[in-house]
């Protein structure tokens, strides 16, 4: 079917509502890489499985991430009339039982995670009943979606459609309001229009710098090129920041979508998607949208028969954090090793194969439908005075409940470490929340009350970066952090300029000294002195704010700093050099697992048996390696570690 | 690979110079490595100098000019598989393989290598076998996943 008026597209909308709300149970599993890293193939095989060989009247599918990782694998069942259930952790021996008692009108109610009565369509402004008129047995206790500490403090915009629709049915993501904002830009508004409505909404780019996207656009526009480009930045590569690959694996059609409404804009008749080649997944879940699109007409010559015409072409990276840099990316595009190139011109006039180009990141481009559907007026009213709408970030690391959140900006990191996320597992105390990846700092317990927007966070001495937010507890070493950032850094740093390639390495030279208890204090002027020149002296951003990690630990955490040089200690137990095992002869139960988990023989002792008395055992602190193995494998925190 | 295999994969890109990196890709996924003769005949068959070749296959992590093992190992060390322990669960495969990552068993069982963040940060530490993520690992669980792969 090809689609070529608005009837069109209203039929294929029908389809989809067929898709996503069968006159019958739909079981959804969410198969993004997430819930495949803990066996949600497994599981939706058995589901299959039994699904067919005991004739059950329930419809199998699969769907992206519902953000809430950590439970994974999730899976959700629909039913008309009956409100919607999202199971936890499911196995495929849960799976076949939870069907079953499906069957039977009942839940397994100490495996579900929650439950859900009507779902937002937020691109149309309204929710989507189920008009429960069914309650199964069982469900008493189980708190609705929208209640979930973990959810009910979000607003999921770019994640809107992710763990709702197959993303490999096009007509799932039509249903749900997708493509009409494209139809909209088309044949309702002029490209001078489309660009004003996106700078009223203040939408500001979403992989790290923040930039204007409207004004990034307009300068595209009135440059003058033969041929024009517009780009997606997929190349996620800042580590603890996954939110890309989820919206790619979850919801593709959104940012192919935001991508051709910024073609018209500018002007454009070619796009590429530059994905990073860690992403198999995404990268598979794209290929299928592009070709969906380009099947009914979406993409390719005379878009919707408006005349206008756009291709996206798919690249797959090479496994270089620097080629999420603009220049670096197009660069690599052209073929070339992606190198930064010194930017006297923008990008907007001179970039891929020097015409005008348009880069922006997945996240920004999943939110221009949107901005479209519901308004700049309606857009520019969430978030903060200069960081508009809401922000995806993914919250991991020592924290109770890890996944993906989309908050509105201006949200404190209390309320998104300990509401949302749950606080801190095991009773430890929280220490710092890492944001920007590499380019980011850590920021301490003192400003927990920040609120989160683009300009905090930079006047604090870190970055938004493209939202990862890791979680550090009393036993993360802020002097290793910071060494494992430059250990990052000094490999993915292209060497073009000499104060990155050599400032990163140096950096990460003294903090090893200082972790391997050879530092001084003036080792931390030096580390000081050596961030200020790689910051200043570098071409791109990536050396512009390698020492972030460096300085925002010096200045928050000089003591850590001091008590690793003049005590020899590291006061988190991380440092290696600085520790020391031992067993505590009067804890020990003698049950010798530590010796057998032991991978150099270092531990002695007697294993105590029923004939046998034993004897506590021994660490033999010159044979010892401190791999930890024995603090791991004993039950009994017998081992110390000093 | 035959310079016909070779061919049909540069015909697949229409011979553009700027797929060199794709090119180099599918190579490898063939070879599990790139053969020093396939470069030379990419850079021949192409017109493209043999350093420029050689340029982006060091420059890219994904490519590499050592033959791999038949199965490959990432162990993610993104910041969240960091703070979790990824550095323990890669001392531990180093010490069960014997062999220092970056290397290959001498039987041409395994390579190991590491990755810095597979987006799976909510599971870590977290490693890949060829291609399949696993997911909430530890020190204890390595012989099992080890055991996986022959």
């Amino acid at each position: 079917m090809k689609i070529r008026a608005k009837t069109d597209l209203e039929k294929m909308r029908e389809m989809g509502l067929k898709n996503l709300y069968p006159g019958q149970a739909k079981i959804s599993v969410g198969m993004a890489t997430c819930g495949l890293s803990t066996g949600a193939d497994k599981v939706y095989e058995a589901i299959q499985k039994e699904v067919e060989k005991a004739k059950l009247p329930i419809r199998v599918n699969q769907t992206g991430c519902i953000g809430f990782c950590q439970r994974e694998p999730v899976v959700d069942i629909l039913e008309p009339g009956k409100p919607r259930v999202f199971y936890q952790e499911v196995t495929p021996e849960r799976a076949v039982e939870l069907v079953h008692r499906w069957v039977d009108n009942e839940v397994v109610g100490e495996w579900l995670f929650c439950k859900m009565e009507r779902e937002d369509w937020i691109g149309e402004d309204k929710f989507w009943n189920y008009s429960i008129h069914h309650i199964p047995k069982g469900i008493d206790g189980t708190p609705d979606y929208y209640q979930v500490p973990f959810y009910n403090k979000q607003l999921k915009i770019a994640l809107r459609n992710c763990g709702f629709i197959n993303p490999d049915h096009i007509d799932e993501y039509v249903a749900r309001g997708g493509y009409f904002s494209l139809y909209k830009a088309l044949f309702e508004m002029k490209p001078e229009e489309i660009i004003g409505e996106i700078k009223r909404s203040g939408l500001r780019g979403r992989g790290g710098a923040g930039f204007p996207t409207g004004n990034k656009w307009e300068s595209c526009l009135k440059a003058k090129g033969d041929r024009k480009f517009v780009l997606c930045n997929a190349d996620e590569g800042d580590p603890g920041a996954y939110m890309d690959r989820s919206v790619l694996e979850g919801d593709p059609h959104s940012v192919i979508e935001g991508m051709i409404i910024g073609a018209y804009a500018i002007g454009a008749h070619e796009g590429f998607i530059y994905v990073r080649d860690e992403y198999p997944q995404a990268i598979q879940k794209l290929h299928i949208a592009l070709q969906q699109a380009e099947e009914i007409g979406l993409l390719g010559e005379d878009i919707l028969g408006s005349g206008f015409s756009f291709r996206i072409n798919l690249f797959r990276g090479g496994g270089a954090f620097v080629c999420g840099e603009s220049t670096a990316l197009m660069d690599s595009i052209e073929g070339k090793v992606g190198e930064p190139r010194a930017k006297h011109i923008h990008t907007t006039e001179s970039g891929l194969w020097d015409q005008p180009s348009n880069l922006n990141n997945v996240e920004t481009w999943n939110n221009v439908p949107i901005i479209l559907s519901r308004g700049a007026d309606w857009y520019s009213r969430i978030g903060t005075e200069k960081s508009k709408g809401t922000k995806v970030f993914s919250i991991v690391g020592k924290v109770n409940n890890t996944g993906l959140v989309e908050v509105p900006m201006g949200i404190t990191l209390r309320e998104i470490v300990f509401d949302i996320g749950g606080g801190i597992p095991g009773g430890k105390k929280f220490k710092a929340v890492q944001t920007g990846g590499p380019s980011g700092g850590c920021i301490p317990e003192s400003l927990i009350d920040l609120p989160v927007d683009f300009d905090r966070l930079t006047e604090v001495g870190s970055m938004m970066g493209s939202g990862g937010m890791i979680v550090m507890d009393e036993s993360t070493c802020m002097v290793d952090v910071a060494k494992y950032f430059m250990d990052f850094l000094k490999g993915e740093s292209c060497g073009k300029c000499t104060s990155c390639r050599e400032g990163t390495k140096r950096m990460h030279e003294i903090l090893t000294e200082i972790t391997e208890g050879r530092g001084t204090l003036e080792h931390l002027d030096l580390l000081e002195e050596l961030g200020w020149v790689t910051a200043e002296a570098s071409l791109c951003q990536l050396g512009g704010t390698a020492p972030n990690p460096v300085l925002s630990t010096i200045r928050y955490f000089r003591e850590e700093y001091q008590e690793h040089i003049l005590n020899k200690r590291c006061p988190a137990k991380v440092c290696r050099s600085l520790l020391r095992y031992r067993i505590l002869s009067d804890v020990c139960t003698m049950c010798g697992r530590c010796t057998k988990a032991c991978p150099v023989k270092a531990i002695s002792g007697k294993r105590k048996t029923k004939k046998e008395k034993g004897r506590p055992f021994k660490i033999d602190t010159g044979k010892c390696i401190k791999c930890g193995m024995c603090f791991e494998t004993c039950k009994f925190e017998a081992v110390e570690v000093q | 690979m035959t310079n016909d295999e070779i061919n049909a994969i540069i015909e697949g890109y229409n011979g553009k110079g700027s797929a060199i990196l794709a090119i180099l890709q599918d190579i490898q996924t063939e070879e599990r490595y790139l053969p020093k003769e396939s470069l030379e005949y990419v850079s021949q068959k192409m017109h493209i100098p043999l350093v420029n070749i050689f340029r982006i296959a060091t420059f890219y992590n994904a490519l590499s000019l050592k033959p791999r093992g038949r199965h490959k190992i990432d162990v993610c060390l993104g910041t969240a598989c960091h703070v979790r322990g990824g550095g323990k669960i890669l001392e531990k495969l180093e010490r069960d393989l014997d062999i220092s990552v970056g290397e290959t068993t001498q039987d041409n069982r395994v390579t190991l290598a590491l990755v810095r963040c597979l987006g799976c940060c909510s599971l870590g530490p977290v490693a890949v076998v060829d291609g399949k993520v696993f997911g909430r690992l530890s020190q204890d669980k390595v012989p099992a996943l080890l055991k996986e792969f022959k």
